[in-house]
């Protein structure tokens, strides 16, 4: 099977996190986007692995899933604090640095 | 066609059709759901590529631990989930700015020679797992980036704790 | 692909399933005879002989119970929320091996679904799946009962499954590989349960919590919770969950069995292969009927007591147990 077919679904993915990050104003919404977009990248590391027979595309893909949990962790605690002050979780409320 | 080819292109479709969902769905449980089938479907797409190490990883960490706790951030802030479905106000710039990305990604993948070329199979003996295991341990390998990833999972974990921590007297 | 191998598969999975199945149905039985006996009772005996015919009665009852949607329940995800229950428990014994070889009319049938090279961490991913069933339950039901034991057993589950895990890598460092397959011929002649006993402990009160048995079916309390996440839940929808719970108790001792118990290795199993898949038959059952006795004897831990004993006993064991394991294969050079 070509790699293109890997590629073009790998960017239609990106593009589609891309509007889910732009368009939506919750703040979960925009993180499972994010999360979308981090798979799509990861299609195209392990794509790419298979492709050259490297391992190290997989390696990476390793690692951006280790950075992608913690990314979650943090992000998440951060919502729940914000939802804990303000009572809400709109992404245009968020606009001030003080608590 | 091949099995494998039927398998990825369902895979695929599948995988494209939850993606929109996702970003359409009006509540926010949907679109966890939705976000969910299209990790599936990565899953299943990471298979055809033989990455079956990823495959589980993926069903693991992406759908197993890091939705579930987003999840688990929707029924917490249930209360304000319902009004927050609409759309961002500079929507139209938005799928502008979505569309130049997707048409730059696709045009450089067209161009490139070698993408069109298909891909080797690859044999019975490769086993990912122990050259993955390995590379990850190597001193030569990436035995530093591994050390560094688990302190970042640590002080991920200990700032997590710290933030949606709730002070006595502080807050609401 | 071979036809013949397509068609092994298909019969093989099907055989696993019917076996689950019919496993539920005798397994609740068992448990209501055990339950008995301990409570000097003495049980269904009246539908057939010895009460045999009692699952199919309950079944039929559950047929022919009204179904409930509740009102303002989210219809879609209340229909889907038993089926992605049972799914995970259905599949994750694919990758648990009930026998070596056999030979079936000169065609030689490996008697095992698949033996992937990543079993384990198979079986944990599915595991940490099947949360998503009863958080959905919880949530779809419109029910703050519900909502509550859908919350209480997803916290307890996403707790466990990193005591669960851990306890899986002592067998992994022992076998040094991550297959079910390997694993069991590691254990030809001495039980993982003799050099793992940390981690065999681990398991098995990890397991029940992850299977929400008692002493910590906390998401079912029911004198807190009315029901838990199923309180919502009538019929056929309620059997599902009920079916998932009974299925999910005997492949957590299929792979219990499989990890420290030798799975279905045993005396002349070597030269009688069909042994295989009835020694693994008798150690679900001994497993099962701790489980049981259990239940019968222990009463429910509180909820903060539950993680307490998850992260502050469980896991540092589990992580001790690893590194001593791990220190100990360097050091044995296995």
């Amino acid at each position: 099977m070509p790699l293109m077919y890997y590629l073009g679904l790998s960017a239609f993915m990106f593009t589609i996190g891309i509007l889910g990050v732009l368009l939506r104003r919750n703040p979960l919404v925009v993180f499972m986007a994010l999360e979308l977009m981090f798979n799509a990248a990861n299609l195209a590391f392990v794509a790419f692995a298979a492709f050259h027979k490297v391992l190290d595309g997989e390696i990476f893909v390793f690692f951006v899933i280790t950075t992608a949990a913690a990314e979650v962790a943090i992000g998440l605690a951060l919502i729940i604090a914000i939802f804990r002050t303000k009572h809400s979780v709109d992404i245009d409320q968020m606009s001030e640095l003080k608590g | 066609m091949s099995a494998l080819q039927w398998v990825f292109i369902i895979a695929s479709l599948i995988t494209v059709g939850a993606a929109v969902m996702m970003v359409a769905s009006h509540r926010m449980m949907h679109a966890a759901l939705w976000l969910a089938v299209a990790l599936l479907g990565v899953a299943v797409i990471f298979v055809t590529l033989e990455a079956s190490f990823f495959a589980v990883v993926q069903l693991l960490v992406y759908i197993g631990a890091i939705l579930i706790l987003i999840v688990f951030a929707i029924m917490l802030t249930q209360r304000s989930t319902e009004a927050g479905s609409r759309l961002n106000s500079l929507a139209w710039g938005a799928a502008g700015v979505a569309g130049v990305i997707w048409t730059a990604l696709t045009y450089v993948f067209i161009r490139w020679v070698v993408s069109g070329t298909p891909m080797q199979e690859l044999g019975a003996s490769f086993d990912d797992v122990v050259l993955l295991g390995k590379a990850l341990v190597d001193a030569e390998g990436f035995a530093v980036p591994f050390e560094v990833a688990s302190v970042l999972l640590l002080a991920a974990l200990i700032g997590a704790v710290y933030i949606a921590f709730e002070r006595k007297g502080e807050g609401s | 692909m071979d036809a013949g191998l397509f068609w092994e598969w298909v019969i093989k999975s099907l055989i696993i399933v019917l076996m689950l199945t019919a496993g539920f149905a005798y397994a609740t039985l068992y448990e209501r005879r055990v339950i008995a006996r301990i409570q000097v009772r003495i049980g269904p005996n009246r539908a057939g002989p010895f009460g045999l015919l009692q699952p199919v009665a309950d079944g039929i009852k559950l047929i022919f119970k009204e179904e409930l949607t509740p009102a303002g329940a989210d219809k879609v995800l209340f229909f889907l929320a038993p089926i992605i229950t049972v799914l995970p428990s259905l599949v994750i014994t694919a990758v648990v091996p009930w026998g070596d070889t056999v030979v079936i009319g000169g065609r030689v049938i490996r008697l095992y679904l698949t033996d992937i090279n990543v079993g384990i961490l198979y079986i944990l991913a599915v595991a940490s799946i099947s949360v998503y069933g009863i958080v959905l339950a919880g949530w779809a039901s419109n029910n703050k009962y519900a909502l509550l034991g859908g919350l209480r057993s997803t916290a307890q589950m996403i707790s466990y499954e990193l005591a669960l895990g851990l306890s899986f890598v002592g067998p992994i460092l022992l076998a040094g590989s991550l297959s079910l397959m390997d694993i069991i011929n590691a254990q030809k002649h001495l039980w993982f349960v003799v050099l793992q006993p940390a981690a065999f402990l681990l398991y098995f009160l990890a397991s029940l919590a992850e299977v929400n048995r008692a002493p910590f079916d906390m998401p079912e309390a029911e004198q807190e919770l009315t029901a838990g996440y199923h309180a919502e839940y009538s019929g056929m929808k309620f059997a599902l969950f009920f079916m998932a719970e009974y299925i999910k108790m005997i492949a957590v001792a299929m792979i219990g069995a499989s990890l420290f118990l030798g799975g279905f290795m045993g005396p002349f199993v070597d030269r009688f292969p069909w042994l295989g898949p009835v020694y693994l038959f008798l150690k679900v059952a001994v497993w099962l009927f701790v489980m049981i006795w259990l239940r019968a004897t222990l009463p429910r831990i509180r909820y903060d007591r539950l993680m307490q004993l998850g992260w502050k006993v469980m896991f540092p064991l589990g992580l001790l147990n690893a590194v001593v394991t791990a220190f100990v294969v360097v050091l044995v050079g296995g």
